[in-house]
């Protein structure tokens, strides 16, 4: 049987050499978005901004979505937000926190029972009240810095420093395009999605440290090898690695952003985004940070002393 | 590596079969479950798995409320309680004051200009500020700090110990309270916990209609009786509360009887107007205080008063000595209802505010169980299409591997009593893809060093030698993302976390010892000259 081999045996890609561009291009991308995240924001959920979101389903299956969006607003509740999902007559309402604390956000639900009581089915009701929005965003955020400063200290300990900073440097350029790409997509931000972007650092990671465990081992067995030629062979003998592992994951995503319903497919597009950029970054911006940092000087190749001086001239 | 201990295999095998038993519950319907349990019973009961995974609200539908006690309203009840032990003493002691009682933020405070008379009014003062603490450890604190100046000023304020300790206790009785309340909903399996310091979290499933549990979780409760005031009353003895018949109403401070002296209380219909009421009952307490007021007050209107409104307030006809009672108040029959529910569980001891509410339809968690279905079943065939085309019969080995990886996540978060939500089969879905990662770390492994012109055995012992370290490295890294979610996430998204964290423990079972027995096996029997991938 004629097996499937997507990456040819023997690659030989200078990726190295593709530094120069790759560090503008990432850079650009970085500054994007950030800018898309000051200028045009993310699309928060109610879990961060507080207020109400009720989804109702139609009962007759006909219905006028621009009476729906009349009586909501005639409601007088604020802005409201009305769209219109699914195939089966789905309508998503979203209400801002109304004035008056805690008590006042339980209104919403009355007034739109009242109102749509009759020809809809409520699907769903959540409410997030000002102070629990208020924990949320501290948790999300708390949850997103505390991973990074964990990795990096496993890192630390299991790699050399600068293995250790180069994962971060990948990791925060991920981070930073994973935002960008919220904000110019304006898929909502919720705590699923801190679910999402804690799953892409953790991916993006597992990544990483494939091919810094590769370049390690290379790095122990061709003390001579230019930094550069070693990096490369690392990432190429690992590179149908990272390719399999990534089709099979984003296999899985597609399965769940085409069948794994609504409710869940803002997650699936940021995982799928993620583990292209997770990807990316390992071997365009991670890998080649180990040039920048000088890899070979490390306490390691100190100790064997013979080596040590070579290790250093070679590093620069 | 072609070697393994006996004690390995068996265990190995033992731990798969254990899974498949443990995950039998989760999958087959209630049902057949039922039957076979039945067949089986003459088997002690631990043997035979009966735990089926617990579905999130998100999945089975359902309400969750989180309730938060208002602390000021703890700390103003006690600051009042305070003002009351404080005047109660000064007129026993007869000890005279300058000016009144002034209240404090958190305490009150009294001047006492004869030196004898404060002396006197200290001793019994700290009296009242009983030690509260802890009997297991031994250590208390004062409830109270007292201090006394030489102008005859007495300061007396609540400690932040005192404050939490009588938070913490409200929250324990509020708790005990809604699960009153919520078992008489005729719920089933209800959950009420305590969340941080100030919270309650309330998950009831599959409940159509949230707003009769809102209702229920939102009243205090506190029933009173007192009398309508007189027209010459003190005007210090009188307050004006909102009434359902109209306007205010001017009632006496003092209340009479109060719900926690009922005993019963039951939903009726009023036999002459036919309109729904409450019929009650009191202690023999409560008995005895209400036949004496009414006798002394006939011909009098008395107020029932229901957090701080009057829900009606009848004339007095004649004493009513024999301890029942009804109210009625216009109700409607759910009103009528609650008010009984409310009534037999007793008042909170604090208001307690809706700080969030999630509802699930069950239409919308039967659609998201089908998609979650779907998009696993999808995934775990695309995956397996995928390492068979790239790797035949090692790939086969992979997808045996990921089959027992689904089935032990299934079984541990059975026996765990773990939740699954719908981000938690996101994650299995999520799982399965990353899972193959060790197989293919593994095998891309063997072929290079089979490249490198080794055997067949030491390339196979190679690879597997020198991705391990690799496959421990990259999940770990997992790992803590997973965990970190874990901590802080709630709800649906710990659910994700849980199923991440258990997937990656799995994983180094199945994917590396398990393939590699399988890959010994084959290797014993087929004796193959080359590499088949």
């Amino acid at each position: 049987m004629k097996l499937l081999r997507i990456i040819p045996d023997d690659t030989k890609f200078p990726f190295m050499r593709f530094r120069r561009i790759s560090y503008p291009f990432s850079a650009i991308l970085s500054v994007i978005s950030v800018v898309a995240f000051i200028m045009v924001s993310m699309n928060f959920g109610i879990d961060f901004t507080g207020g109400t979101l009720i989804e109702i389903q139609s009962k007759g299956g006909k219905f006028d979505i621009s009476s729906v969006r009349e009586q909501a607003s005639d409601l007088a509740l604020g802005e409201v937000e009305v769209q219109e999902f699914g195939d089966k007559g789905e309508v998503s309402l979203r209400f801002g926190l109304q004035q008056g604390g805690e008590k006042a956000q339980q209104q919403v639900v009355e007034k739109v029972k009242a109102a749509f009581e009759k020809d809809f089915e409520f699907r769903r009701i959540e409410v997030v009240g000002p102070r629990i929005s208020g924990e949320l965003v501290q948790s999300g955020t708390l949850g997103i810095v505390l991973a990074i400063l964990a990795v990096l200290v496993y890192l630390w300990f299991r790699f050399e420093w600068q293995f250790a900073i180069g994962a971060v440097i990948a990791t925060l350029h991920d981070l930073v395009l994973t935002i960008g790409f919220f904000a110019i997509t304006q898929i909502e931000f919720n705590m699923t999605s801190i679910a999402a972007i804690l799953t892409i650092v953790g991916f993006s990671l597992n990544d990483t440290v494939v091919v810094f465990d590769r370049i390690r081992e290379m790095l122990r067995r061709y003390k001579k090898m230019p930094i550069d030629e070693l990096l490369d062979i690392a990432i190429n003998s690992t590179l149908s690695r990272t390719i399999y592992t990534s089709v099979t994951t984003a296999l899985a995503l597609l399965a769940l952003v085409l069948f794994g319903g609504t409710v869940i497919q803002g997650f699936s597009y940021a995982m799928i985004f993620g583990v292209v950029v997770g990807i990316y970054s390992t071997v365009f911006i991670a890998a080649p940070v180990l040039i920048y940092l000088g890899v070979r000087v490390s306490g390691e190749a100190m100790a064997e002393e013979g080596s040590a001086k070579t290790a250093e001239n070679t590093a620069r | 590596m072609l070697r393994f201990s006996r004690f390995k295999t068996i265990s190995v095998v033992l731990l798969t079969l254990a899974s498949f038993l443990y995950a039998m519950p989760s999958v087959l319907a209630p049902e057949t479950r039922a039957s076979i349990e039945k067949t089986l019973s003459f088997l002690p009961s631990w043997i035979v798995p009966h735990r089926a995974i617990v579905l999130g609200l998100d999945l089975q539908g359902g309400s969750h409320v989180l309730l938060e006690v208002d602390t000021q309203a703890v700390l103003r009840a006690q600051v009042n309680t305070l003002r009351d032990d404080v005047r109660r003493i000064l007129r026993e002691q007869r000890i005279a004051l300058q000016g009144g009682i002034s209240l404090l933020p958190r305490g009150v405070s009294v001047r006492i200009t004869d030196p004898a008379d404060r002396e006197k009014a200290l001793v019994e003062f700290r009296k009242i500020a009983a030690p509260i603490g802890n009997a297991m450890t031994g250590v208390s604190q004062p409830s109270m700090d007292i201090t006394a100046q030489p102008d005859g000023l007495i300061q007396m304020t609540l400690t932040e110990a005192a404050l939490n300790e009588k938070v913490r206790k409200s929250i324990d009785q509020a708790i005990e309270v809604l699960r009153r309340r919520v078992d008489a909903l005729g719920t089933t399996e209800p959950n009420i916990q305590r969340q941080g310091p100030d919270r309650i979290l309330v998950q009831v499933p599959g409940l159509q209609d949230p707003r009769r549990l809102k209702e229920i979780l939102g009243t205090t409760a506190q029933l009173e009786f007192r009398l309508v005031a007189d027209t010459g009353a003190a005007p210090g003895d009188v307050e004006n509360l909102p009434s359902n018949e109209g306007g205010p109403l001017p009632i006496e401070r003092r209340v009479i009887v109060q719900g926690e002296d009922l005993i019963d209380a039951q939903p009726a219909f009023d036999s002459r107007t036919g309109e729904p009421i409450v019929n009650f009952k009191f202690n023999i307490r409560g008995a005895q205080r209400f036949g004496q007021i009414t006798t002394e007050a006939v011909g009098r209107p008395l107020a029932i008063v229901l957090d701080k409104k009057v829900i009606s307030a009848p004339r007095i006809l004649q004493p009513i000595t024999g301890g029942q009672g009804q109210i009625s108040g216009r109700f409607t029959v759910e009103q009528a209802n609650n008010l009984a529910i409310l009534l037999r569980a007793g008042a909170l001891p604090a208001p307690l505010t809706i700080v969030e509410e999630r509802t699930v339809g069950p239409g919308l968690g039967q659609d998201s169980i089908e998609a979650g279905k779907k998009a696993s079943y999808i995934a775990a065939l695309l995956v397996f299409a995928f390492m068979f085309a790239c790797y035949g019969l090692f790939g086969f080995f992979a997808n045996i591997a990921l089959i027992i990886h689904v089935v032990m996540i299934f079984a541990l978060m059975s026996l765990l009593g773990a939740t699954l939500t719908l981000p938690g089969i996101a994650g299995i879905v999520l799982t399965i893809g990353t899972a193959v990662d060790s197989n293919v770390l593994i095998y891309e492994r063997i072929r290079e060093e089979a490249r490198l012109g080794r055997s067949i055995v030491s390339s196979l012992e190679a690879g597997f030698q020198r991705a391990f370290a690799t496959i421990v490295d990259s999940n770990v890294t997992m790992f803590i993302a997973a965990a970190i979610l874990f901590m802080l996430g709630t709800g649906p998204v710990r659910g994700f976390a849980v199923t991440m964290v258990l997937g990656i423990i799995t994983t180094v079972v199945t994917a590396v010892t398990m393939t590699r027995m399988m890959i010994a096996v084959w290797y014993r029997t087929a004796r193959p000259t080359k590499i088949p991938f």
